[in-house]
């Protein structure tokens, strides 16, 4: 007991204190993440299963809603800013992203050609 | 105070300000943590859209999702990361008891949306449909299993963080590691936007 007690005073010691007193405009934020997440991820759904977007338009807006919710989730959720102390994780962000980009369409874009260079295979989308 | 600092800052060129605080270095390193680990994933990401058609006579994604349970999935998902958003507001107040709401909210939200996907895998295996029925389901189950792997090393991590404040308090090293925690779950949930749009919603 008086162990766990002087435990305590040590970690006390230790504490770092609160950083902002307001709670309130620390709200703001997350309140319109989350709202604007809930509305994208709606509209993204619905878009899926209704009929009333034209056919081919679907993966483009589907593609377009996803990436504005990414972009809520970015700014609103992890807090990229365009303040100086986020240059930095903007800079790395823009190499993530371009990283990702060539992984992805470079796969497909390869991919694609050795499927059409296997003509006569068993290769399913071959037009032959 | 916080104000008045502020106010000097802007006087000074950035060159000249010396190293940024705590919170912004910890937060970078665990960002540049994060953007690997999402290259990660476009590997995967890579690899399905590659094999998406591949169904070698087997069951499509159209006969195998049911979208109710993704929209389910999702909105757990959402929830538990705004739940880590208000426990990490409770941590910038030092308030013990909030903290702890909301690290049980952001746990539980987490949980049932994992639930949900085993369930979902459970269903597709006893349907014949397991990893090894096409290259379409193995590039699923690689995708999806990934993303509900790191979903829950994030759960078992959120139980230790909430252990660490309990017991050793509000040390600089525990806020820090819950701010990466909080990193690491809302990274989490950018990831599923794409899994729920490319494999659920593009599913044809």
């Amino acid at each position: 007991m008086d162990e766990h007690r002087v435990r305590r005073q040590q970690s006390a010691d230790h504490e770092t204190p609160g950083e902002s007193p307001d709670w309130r405009s620390g709200l703001v934020k997350p309140l319109m993440g989350l709202a604007a997440s809930i509305v994208l991820t709606l509209a993204s759904f619905w878009a899926a299963g209704s009929h009333l977007v034209w056919g081919p338009g679907v993966p483009v807006l589907l593609a377009a809603l996803a990436i504005g919710q990414m972009g809520v989730h970015l700014v609103l959720f992890l807090h990229v800013s365009s303040g100086p102390e986020s240059t930095n994780t903007i800079l790395a962000l823009a190499f993530g992203v371009f990283v990702v980009a060539l992984v992805v369409f470079g796969s497909l874009i390869i991919m694609a050609n050795l499927d059409a260079g296997m003509c006569g295979m068993h290769s399913p989308s071959c037009k032959s | 105070m916080t104000a008045g600092v502020l106010a000097a800052d802007v006087q000074i060129p950035v060159s000249e300000r010396g190293p940024s605080p705590r919170k912004v270095i910890v937060g970078y390193g665990f960002w540049l943590f994060l953007l690997s680990d999402i290259i990660l994933f476009s590997a995967f990401f890579a690899a399905y859209a590659v094999l998406a058609d591949r169904t070698a006579g087997g069951p499509g994604g159209a006969q195998l999702f049911h979208r109710d349970n993704v929209l389910l999935e999702t909105a757990c998902l959402l929830l538990s990361s705004f739940a880590c958003a208000m426990m990490g507001l409770a941590v910038e107040q030092r308030h013990r008891a909030w903290m702890v709401v909301g690290a049980l909210l952001t746990f539980a939200l987490g949980a049932a949306f994992l639930a949900l996907e085993l369930r979902e895998f459970a269903d597709m295996l006893g349907h014949g449909a397991g990893p090894e029925r096409s290259a379409f389901l193995s590039a699923f189950f690689a995708l999806v299993g990934l993303h509900g792997a790191h979903v829950g090393i994030g759960l078992c991590w959120l139980v230790a963080q909430v252990t660490q404040v309990l017991t050793l308090g509000w040390r600089p090293k525990v806020i820090d590691r819950l701010a990466c925690f909080s990193l690491f779950w809302h990274a989490l949930d950018i990831v599923w936007i794409g899994v729920f749009t490319i494999v659920y919603l593009g599913a044809h």
